[in-house]
């Protein structure tokens, strides 16, 4: 990596953190509990629009891992998800009406909050609708990972994001408030996952599973990518790029070993596939306000219609991390 | 008789505090090391907090930074101490704050009292230990390390290569010959009385204060000098990943803690309350014994290291993402490609299939789609047939084929009419067998009753990329078992090339093939090649048919009757 190229990532990096200083100015904070926040706390930031009927599950599921706050940017909602987690003890909330879109799609918002109260903390950025699972996350908290990264001078770890999604139409069965989502999308693809290097970055750059398998078997290129860094030791230089899916200094997207071995890394099971997916598609295609204009949805909108299913014989039900790690999903590493 | 331990504490004062007071029940004298990175108000907490037992002194107070002297120092002042307050004990135990005793501690003194006189302590010559944490062994003990490997990892390694460079060495100390071991160890009084007043300690400490990691050197080196009797293993459980740090033991580490024999185990996550509440417990509520089976233990913890260094082989995922040539295998098992077999047979593989038991694909890189056994669009992995899919990125399908299908063998049909952006990959990976009768991808344009012209065309084109994916197999860097016929030549005894291909697939369960699959009709087959010839093409991958050959077959038998042997 050349003088050059170095300069032109921090130049990269500073315009980032300027947009998000920017953009951040839209936000107005609804619920301000940061005071609550001391020093080694694990933060969880995240952004949101109309997500009323997860959050119960989400705030919970994360709560159990133990997550010390949450802090939240609601783009807008109207279906009460804004009153609910306003009088949330452990939640700090702020409101925009501003463009999703313009702001990366939440991406400078949370950027701008993780700056100002993610220093030095372990954050973790992720969706309402992305459960994140770790190697022994059923008997150990998520503070027992963090330490041990600590411990092995780590700051990064990649989580992929697994699609999940239900056996049947996808509106088949109606999602619960409070419910497990996996209870209803608990089928994911083991082993269609394509991995190419993005030399820019260093991050890897993940395609496949049902949405590539249905949606996009046409149109590869065009799958969403599945990569993510969702938890990081954060630090007011860092910054995320795009999503969750890289950072700078693009050190931080070393989360892979190169030479054979394998480290520790986790998944996001990604509960979109709901019935609830087939409202928002409505709703996002009058937007346009997601990723590529929305290509997902109209994908979905049009395949949908003749295909409406995207179990197939090959997949496979979830039962646990150790299930995911044994297919080759994720890894213990030398965590043990 | 009784003993003592001397504790090194640095964090998780709380778990420290309630592990003194466990050794102390049991009439154990401790003697505390606290860092001097703790601040005094907590240290003075910490201090206040046991004042109530009875036998508890704290040693002068040095910075103990991983790989450095000081953590020598502080036990030296520490079992010092140990050794001047407490005339009583005739065994010094070393363990750190984030150590647990895992035996009633009564069993601990018991055990040291029947054995008044060996030093329990790890101690093997350099030679003979695994352990070279950044390549370093013996130079542990003869270059000089004045920087830090964890904070200045650049100076450490940069004067390392400058030492090697000019040659620089050291002399060690007359009379020592440098052992090393874990640093925890439990010594007699003699020999660590011995260790502490001897007369040439000035010159050893100044030695070991430039040796690398001397923690665990220091003291095992120098008992091997004092000591006579060496029990040269550590009463302490600890397990070290590839980078020399301690595994630490969670809370679902309990049964396996319970079924280790060790009498102390560290490194204990402060927060593990199960870990803490089942051993920090009165003898009675001590461990139910179970059957002792430390080997499990070490499985898992020598697994660990093995996944983090060498990896699932053929294993491409998020976390594993090998450059090229370091990915200990392109793919995870041996598979079968067969190029010109599918075109030479009729139903080759139906035939394969029944005949080894193997999964037998059609063309998998095939223009139209992934053709898998038995009309397959989606296979093992949720594998999708799209060729697009497919193409974009050639080799993870591959691996994933491979990979998805673990423990039962793959075989699939390759042609020159297929992607040839796996072909280099296929040639370069030492678990393909590939077999190839050269020509045959002429059978179906000899059967095609299409234009001759484009005929020509085609067939040419073929031809060139045919001889070009055969350079490659023959190529110095390929890896593949390859085999390489000509049509002519596998057409005069099919038999032996594919008894021999069978074989290696594996144990077949009859002896012998049941017969061969229907060859094709080749009737003709000469005076085709001829025509192409006769239109300025050059058939030469097909071997020597003469014009006549086919013609001759022809009237009786147009499939040739094989033997079956």
């Amino acid at each position: 990596m050349s003088i050059l190229q170095s300069y032109r990532m921090r130049l990269r990096r500073k315009h980032a953190k300027a947009r998000s200083y920017r953009k951040g100015l839209s936000l107005r904070p609804v619920a301000d509990r940061t005071s609550q926040i001391t020093k080694g706390d694990i933060l969880l930031f995240s952004t949101l629009r109309d997500e009323d009927v997860r959050l119960p599950y989400f705030l919970d599921y994360y709560r159990n891992l133990g997550i010390d706050h949450f802090l939240i940017v609601d783009n807008d909602s109207s279906d009460g998800s804004g009153d609910y987690l306003a009088a949330q003890p452990d939640v700090s909330l702020w409101h925009t009406s501003a463009s999703y879109r313009g702001a990366r799609f939440g991406v400078d918002w949370l950027n701008g909050l993780q700056a100002r109260y993610g220093h030095e903390h372990w954050t973790l950025v992720v969706d309402p609708d992305e459960l994140f699972i770790y190697p022994f996350c059923d008997t150990r908290p998520i503070r027992a990972l963090t330490d041990w990264l600590d411990g092995s001078n780590v700051r990064s770890f990649g989580a992929m994001l697994l699609d999940m999604y239900p056996k049947g139409r996808l509106d088949g069965v109606p999602y619960q408030r409070g419910q497990d989502p996996i209870e209803i999308a608990s089928w994911f693809d083991p082993g269609n996952y394509m991995i190419e290097k993005n030399r820019e970055y260093g991050n890897l750059w993940i395609q496949g599973g049902p949405r590539a398998r249905t949606f996009f078997a046409a149109e590869p290129r065009k799958t969403p990518a599945l990569n993510k860094i969702p938890l990081v030791k954060w630090n007011q230089r860092y910054t995320y790029i795009s999503s969750t899916h890289m950072l700078l200094p693009r050190g931080l997207n070393l989360v892979y070993d190169e030479w054979g071995g394998e480290t520790t890394s986790g998944v996001l099971l990604h509960a979109k596939f709901l019935d609830t997916f087939a409202q928002k598609a409505d709703e996002e295609m009058q937007r346009s306000q997601h990723y590529r204009a929305s290509l997902e949805y109209k994908a979905y909108m049009e395949n949908m219609a003749e295909q409406p299913e995207l179990w197939c014989k090959w997949s496979e039900k979830y039962i646990n991390w150790r299930q995911l790690e044994i297919l080759g999903l994720m890894s213990k590493g030398n965590w043990a | 008789m009784s003993v003592g331990i001397v504790m090194l504490v640095h964090t998780a004062l709380g778990r420290a505090e309630q592990v003194a007071r466990h050794w102390s029940a049991a009439g154990c004298p401790l003697v505390i090391h606290v860092d001097v990175s703790v601040p005094d108000k907590t240290y003075r907490t910490f201090r206040d907090a046991l004042a109530d037992l009875p036998d508890v002194r704290f040693s002068q107070r040095h910075r103990c930074e991983w790989g450095t002297w000081g953590m020598v120092a502080a036990s030296q002042s520490a079992s010092k101490l140990m050794l001047a307050d407490f005339a009583q004990v005739q065994h010094v135990y070393l363990a750190s704050g984030a150590c647990l005793p895992l035996r009633p501690v009564q069993e601990l003194i018991d055990y040291l009292a029947a054995r008044p006189d060996s030093d329990f302590i790890e101690s093997a010559t350099t030679a003979d230990v695994p352990w070279t944490i950044g390549g370093l062994d013996a130079e542990r003990f003869t270059l000089r390390f004045p920087f830090s490997w964890r904070k200045n990892r650049v100076l450490f390694d940069r004067y390392v290569a400058l030492q090697r460079k000019l040659g620089m060495r050291r002399r060690i100390p007359g009379g020592l010959k440098p052992h090393m071991g874990s640093q925890w160890w439990c010594l007699t009084r003699r020999t660590l009385s011995a260790i502490l007043g001897d007369p040439e300690r000035a010159a050893y400490d100044r030695y070991f204060s430039k040796v690398w990691i001397p923690d665990e050197s220091y003291f095992q080196t120098l008992a091997r000098k004092h000591s006579p009797q060496i029990e040269s293993r550590s009463l302490t459980l600890s397990k070290f990943d590839y980078q020399g740090k301690p595994h630490i033991f969670y809370d679902d580490h309990l049964q396996l803690l319970r079924r280790s024999d060790c009498f102390v185990a560290r490194k204990i996550w402060p927060q593990a309350n199960r870990l803490y509440d089942a051993f920090l417990t009165d003898a009675a509520g001590a461990m139910k014994r179970t059957e002792p089976n430390p080997g499990k233990i070490d499985r898992i913890f020598s697994k660990a290291v093995e996944r983090r260094t060498r990896g699932r082989t053929g294993l491409y995922m998020q976390s594993r993402f090998p450059v090229e040539t370091r990915e200990n295998g392109l793919t995870s098992a041996g598979y079968s490609v067969f190029q010109g077999f599918a075109e030479l047979f009729e139903d080759f593989e139906p035939w394969l299939a029944g005949v080894t038991g193997a999964r037998v694909h059609g063309h998998i890189f095939g223009p139209g789609r992934a053709e898998f056994s038995e009309g397959a669009c989606v296979v093992n992995g949720a594998l999708s047939d799209s060729a697009a899919l497919r193409d974009y990125n050639p080799q993870a399908f591959l691996a994933n084929l491979i990979w998805n299908t673990r423990g039962e063998r793959q075989c699939f049909q390759f042609s020159p009419r297929d992607n040839q952006k796996i072909a280099s990959r296929l040639a370069s990976d030492p678990n393909a067998q590939i077999s190839v009768i050269s020509g045959a991808w002429a059978i179906p344009l000899f059967h095609s009753n299409g234009d001759f012209t484009q005929i020509r065309r085609e067939a040419a084109l073929l031809q060139q990329i045919e001889a070009k994916n055969i350079e490659r197999l023959r190529a110095g860097w390929a890896k593949a078992r390859a085999r390489i016929w000509t049509m002519a030549e596998f057409i005069e005894a099919p038999m032996e090339p594919l008894q021999t291909i069978v074989d290696e697939i594996g144990p077949q369960e009859q002896r012998g093939l049941p017969g061969l699959p229907p060859m094709v009709d080749l009737a003709g087959f000469g005076q085709f090649l001829q025509e192409l010839k006769n239109q300025g093409m050059h058939p030469h991958l097909m071997g020597n048919f003469p014009v006549a050959r086919g013609v001759e077959d022809a009237p009786d038998s147009p499939r040739k009757p094989y033997p079956v042997r």
